[in-house]
């Protein structure tokens, strides 16, 4: 299968009173066509400032995309005009975001919402595009599409809602996915059913999918591909398979054992490992490696200068000094 | 760990009903309705539920911020919405909340310390120097240093806030904590710090949790006996390890196999179904669980099946064989 999307030392800065945040740091990583790559992270580390800047929507002022090249299908998404992005956006490229109650249009009705985008990228009449609608919604598993045109999207449940959003972004046939937080917000039985049907549609749509998620249990049950973010960088890639069989970096280990896990002993004394301290702000990052002071391997090197993300087992990547040889 | 700390008896909540006499009957919300639970002193209840089951409600009724449409609570053998007065007051020094989001429940204009130690300042304990002994005691057992006292809230991360709120609820020595959602606001790695503390406050202090949350993984990370709550009611109440190994009720079993594993080798069978629109107005005399129920019987249309114990303290609300 051929590469869809590669991200080569993308670099996103924001500019702010207290200096210069560099929210997306030297970021390379890459998707092929079907794909789903999994971005994991905690709050901070980027990974929706990584989907912002894939789509161009990252504000400018205080945003700024300092460097890099994002290749789309070969093409370099940072060298178009906005015209020529906007073509691309929402038809090829499409994004689902976490909120389904904020993102979308309180006063219009979700089947207007929808057939904008298609009369928009596809040139449809009223009436094909309100039936092009209709399909969308019910592949999205609606269970009756007629009344769910006419709507308000105030009217649906929060599941309903991010099935809308979901069907809005896969209305073009895109090749490329962006999926921000697309269960956070809602239950766990409706979490099942959403993955599952983001898994579905990709296997019939053939769109590739990257899913950014906090949740390493929705990494393992829907992602093919994992990088982990922290402080802008990615810290470890891999498959989800060698990820989750031998996780490399520090910090990942350390998000790992520090959730609790159906399985493992219970009881009074059970204690989780937790990885101590807090993530750094982002405006006082040490020298040399971000993670340094949450570490458990520190060593002398992680203190004067930063490690590379490179490859340690085959298509494992790592950026930690332990690896190095 | 026999000693029974809070008893609910029958306790319902509807809201939007009329509560006048011969006011015509409309249809209400019925958050809690009739929820029966003993709380023994000591242990921790973990109650779970998806959004809307009415897990917080209970919670503000059993701190008495809100007052039931029936039924009572009893703690340590005192019905609580009869007290009054001073005693009233005892009875909130005796029962503290911890909430979900650590952002919107601190005061913005108020230090760490002024946070933490207002309790002690409302129930005119100490002088003034005693106090702040006291505070600068309990902001270290919980882990915050007694410079931070005059912080403010933002200069704070939330898992260090979380920290505070919980310095406040435990400094008055109370026996029972309502933690709500305590951790689901908190990024995973300060998920782990949080519930390590509360398990350490719990042996230090001798406290009993009632640890409300939709996270069946901390829930059973935390908790010695789960109640799992559907539409207002419990629908199945059982030691810990029981009811994750043998789920009676056909919901607690689709919730179960609904959390994602942290393992990519085992992609589990789901037993999800579509589920009914929300609200829960629907009218008494059939198990509200029936319209997507894999085991309904005929019963289930007709009678609403009570939270019985079918051995070894294992509750569940269910007619099916199971």
């Amino acid at each position: 299968m051929g590469m869809l999307l590669e991200i080569k030392n993308l670099s996103t800065h924001f500019h702010t009173d207290f200096g210069v945040i560099k929210a997306v740091d030297r970021v390379d990583l890459s998707i092929d066509e079907g794909d789903t790559l999994g971005v994991v992270g905690e709050s901070g580390c980027g990974k929706t400032v990584l989907a912002l800047s894939i789509m161009r929507l990252i504000p400018s002022p205080p945003g700024k995309i300092v460097s890099g090249n994002v290749f789309f299908n070969g093409v370099d998404l940072l060298s178009l005009d906005s015209a020529e992005m906007r073509k691309i956006r929402g038809k090829d490229i499409s994004m689902v975001f976490q909120e389904p109650m904020t993102s979308l249009n309180p006063v219009l009705r979700i089947g207007d919402q929808i057939t904008e985008i298609i009369a928009l990228h596809l040139g449809l009449g009223q009436k094909e595009a309100m039936a092009r609608a209709m399909e969308m919604l019910s592949l999205v598993g609606m269970p009756s599409p007629g009344t769910a045109i006419r709507n308000y999207p105030h009217q649906m449940s929060g599941g309903m809602r991010q099935r809308v959003m979901i069907a809005m972004a896969l209305c073009c046939g895109p090749k490329l996915m962006l999926a921000d937080e697309p269960t956070t917000a809602l239950d766990v039985t409706i979490q099942a059913q959403i993955l599952e049907l983001i898994g579905r549609l990709k296997h019939d749509i053939g769109t590739s999918v990257i899913l950014i998620t906090h949740d390493l249990g929705v990494i393992a049950e829907a992602a093919e591909h994992v990088a982990v973010m922290y402080t802008g960088q990615i810290v470890e890639y891999a498959s989800v398979e060698n990820l989750f069989a031998t996780p490399l970096h520090p910090y990942t280990v350390g998000l790992m054992e520090s959730i609790p896990k159906m399985d493992a002993p219970w009881g009074r004394d059970v204690h989780l490992k937790v990885i101590p301290g807090a993530v750094p702000s982002l405006d006082d990052l040490p020298k040399g490696c971000t993670f340094q002071d949450r570490c458990a391997h520190k060593m002398q090197i992680c203190r004067e200068e930063e490690p590379q993300l490179k490859e340690y087992m085959p298509k494992h990547r790592v950026h930690c000094w332990l690896y190095e040889k | 760990m026999t000693m029974i700390l809070v008893d609910i008896q029958g306790i319902k909540k509807y809201y939007g009903a009329r509560a006048e006499l011969l006011a015509k009957e409309q249809a209400s919300v019925k958050a809690v309705d009739g929820v029966s639970l003993q709380v023994y002193s000591g242990e921790t209840l973990g109650l779970v539920g998806e959004s809307g089951c009415g897990k917080s409600t209970l919670a503000r009724l059993i701190m008495r911020l809100d007052l039931p449409t029936a039924g009572r609570i009893f703690f340590e053998g005192e019905d609580i919405f009869k007290l009054s007065g001073k005693d009233l007051k005892g009875y909130r020094r005796k029962v503290q909340i911890i909430f979900q989001d650590p952002y919107a429940s601190l005061n913005p204009r108020r230090t760490a310390g002024s946070t933490i130690g207002e309790p002690l300042l409302i129930n005119q304990m100490y002088d003034r120097e005693g106090r702040a002994l006291e505070t600068a005691r309990i902001m270290d057992i919980v882990g915050l240093t007694k410079e931070q006292k005059d912080r403010y809230p933002h200069e704070f991360s939330g898992g260090q806030r979380q920290r505070i709120g919980i310095a406040r609820a435990i400094i008055l020595k109370p026996q029972l904590i309502v933690a709500d959602e305590p951790v689901s606001a908190l990024d995973v790695s300060i998920q782990a710090q949080i519930l390590n503390l509360l398990k350490e406050l719990q042996k230090e202090f001798n406290l009993t949790y009632i640890f409300i949350s939709h996270d069946l993984s901390v829930v059973r990370h935390v908790s010695d006996r789960i109640a799992v709550m559907h539409f207002g009611r419990i629908v199945e109440l059982a030691e810990n390890r029981e009811l994750y190994e043998h789920p009676l009720h056909p919901y607690t079993v689709e919730l179960l196999s609904a959390v994602p594993a942290p393992d990519p080798g085992r992609k589990k069978e789901r037993v999800i179904r579509e589920r009914e629109i929300a609200g829960a107005t629907n009218g008494q005399g059939k198990c509200p669980f029936h319209p997507r129920c894999p085991v309904r019987v005929e019963v289930c249309e007709k009678d609403e099946p009570e939270l019985i114990d079918r051995g070894g303290g294992h509750f569940v609300a269910c007619h099916g064989g199971a």
